[in-house]
């Protein structure tokens, strides 16, 4: 006896719940937005029953989606005079003439438009930003409460009440998010820029144990920033520059760990294994983002990661220039970690004593006491100044504040390098 | 050797469970998959049989009454069944506590199948 041989896609019915849930919450309406959950789970179900006897089809996403399609045909007859669904689509569902057209063109039109939707939706004002960043990885991006509390580091039982809170407050707008008012669009569009910002970088600098699931974080992000690039309304340039930001820092990523999974410094991180097709696609992203008089943190930061992305090592790189980028930064978006990144870019260019120099002068210095990449760099500086005791005590301070396992071995390297180093 | 039917019994509830989260989803499927490939390449799946649905009619009595069922009262049903092939009904057990079902809050019921040889 043979099984059918097919395999499930990697990841397929993650990617497939988070298409799923936003086109069927625009027929039924943000307020169902729990039915329409449960319509997909309904889908998956029978996905499950039927496909381990017969094997995955050949087409699986058509196939969940037309399952899909069916069940929430059958709850639009049933719970039609009950309940009340999406207004833009109520009127449609009044009649079974009518409502299968509407159903069809639901699924047909616009899965684009949908996610857009449901992303604008999730980035609700009156949301935490964190949360936002949350609900747009359970709803869009198919992440069940586990992996988001895994994402983020935190524990289930915190993840599913802020998630069943944000659903609450999502239900409570009367429709999703309208995309077809500009005015509307532009107001929230940097918020939504915002949000998918944070997902890259919990990916790039993240907590998580795994950089598995940072990568994957990485390329969610990646994902719902060409969905904004694809909608008129929504590709302007600041997206074209945050575009260009995620795929020349993902670029990185090959080269960011050695072959053990240590954490690599940028200067002894190997190039060759960036990628070069990212790198490109950063390029073009950034050229696109020059349209317009606009200028954005996003232009300047992913200008910056350009600089690092074509220079051959950390030495023949052009920290001028880069340095010159930190200031425009400085003017346009000042922060502490803006002006910490600036002194280590002066370091580069001028040496470890103008570095050192440059961090003791930031305003609000204490409140990057908390990041361990600041205690790094210090140590590093001291360091190279001939100050071994001083380095060993900002190493220690940084291994304190480590985030993941990664950043714990490369500082837990960089002591006993130095504890060698003071020996001889 | 002999036959035997497994039937895959849960309730609508595990079921769900079982598809909980989209990656709960994915590893379901995977580890059916995985398991009914395992009985094919060990020669014990006769048959990988057929999916049930869970809702049908039950036809009783002289009347000959339908009825929505299975039955109103039983929580669990088959939600599908496999033909394979044991030395004995211990074995056609053990084989069957490989079944991912176990891991949802279903069960497996063994049943040997009656052949006309003596």
């Amino acid at each position: 006896m043979d099984v059918p041989q097919q395999d499930v896609p990697e990841h397929l019915f993650r990617h497939e719940a988070g298409r799923l849930v936003a086109i069927l919450t625009r027929l039924f309406g943000i307020h169902n937005l729990a039915l329409a959950e449960d319509v997909v789970q309904d889908a998956f179900c029978r996905a499950l029953e039927t496909w381990k006897f017969h094997g995955v089809p050949g087409n699986p996403s058509a196939w969940l989606m037309k399952t899909a399609k069916n069940r929430a045909l059958d709850v639009l007859r049933r719970e039609g005079t009950a309940r009340r669904f999406a207004p833009e689509v109520e009127r449609q569902l009044d009649s079974e003439w009518t409502l299968a057209p509407a159903v069809e063109e639901a699924f047909a039109a616009g899965l684009n438009d949908a996610q857009l939707r449901m992303m604008f939706s999730c980035i609700h004002p009156r949301l935490p930003e964190e949360t936002q960043v949350a609900l747009v990885l359970h709803l869009l991006c198919g992440f069940g409460i586990d992996e988001t509390a895994a994402a983020f580091l935190k524990g289930r039982a915190a993840m599913e009440k802020r998630i069943a809170r944000a659903k609450k407050t999502l239900a409570a707008s009367k429709r999703l998010f309208d995309l077809a008012g500009p005015a509307g669009v532009a107001a929230r569009l940097p918020a939504v820029l915002r949000a998918l910002y944070l997902l890259f970088n919990e990916g790039y600098h993240g907590a998580s144990p795994h950089a598995a699931v940072r990568a994957e974080l990485c390329g969610e992000a990646l994902r719902l920033v060409y969905l904004l690039l694809e909608h008129r309304l929504t590709a302007t340039p600041a997206a074209h520059a945050l575009a260009a930001l995620m795929n020349l820092h993902a670029a990185r990523l090959p080269g960011r760990l050695d072959a053990e999974g240590n954490l690599l410094h940028l200067a002894d991180q190997d190039r060759s294994r960036w990628d070069a097709r990212r790198i490109a696609e950063g390029r073009r992203q950034l050229e696109l983002s020059a349209a317009g008089g606009e200028l954005t943190a996003y232009h300047v930061e992913s200008a910056i990661a350009a600089v690092h992305a074509q220079s051959p090592s950390a030495e023949d790189t052009d920290w001028d220039e880069i340095v010159s980028l930190y200031d425009v930064l400085m003017r346009i978006q000042p922060s502490p970690v803006v002006a910490f990144n600036r002194a280590v870019a002066l370091a580069q260019r001028d040496g470890s004593a103008r570095g050192l120099e440059e961090i003791e002068r930031i305003k609000d210095r204490k409140r990057l006491k908390r990041y361990p990449f600041y205690h790094a760099a210090v140590a590093e500086f001291e360091l190279q100044l001939g100050h071994p005791a001083a380095a060993r005590d900002s190493f220690a301070q940084a291994l304190k504040l480590a985030r993941n396992p990664a950043e714990r071995r490369f500082l837990q390297e960089k002591m006993s390098n130095l504890a060698l180093l003071e020996r001889h | 050797m002999s036959e035997f039917a497994l039937l895959y019994r849960s309730t609508q509830e595990a079921h769900r469970e079982a598809m909980g989260s989209p990656e709960k989803a994915q590893q379901s499927m995977t580890k059916w998959r995985a398991w009914f490939k395992e009985m094919a390449d060990k020669g014990q799946l006769k048959s990988i049989g057929q999916p049930l649905e869970r809702v049908g009619s039950v036809v009783a009595g002289k009347k000959k009454t339908v009825t929505d069922g299975p039955y109103a009262e039983s929580k669990d049903v088959i939600g599908g069944f496999s033909l394979i092939e044991a030395r004995d009904l211990e074995q056609a057990a053990k084989i069957a506590s490989g079944c991912p079902i176990l891991e949802f809050g279903g069960c497996v019921e063994v049943r040997p199948v009656l052949q006309l040889g003596i």
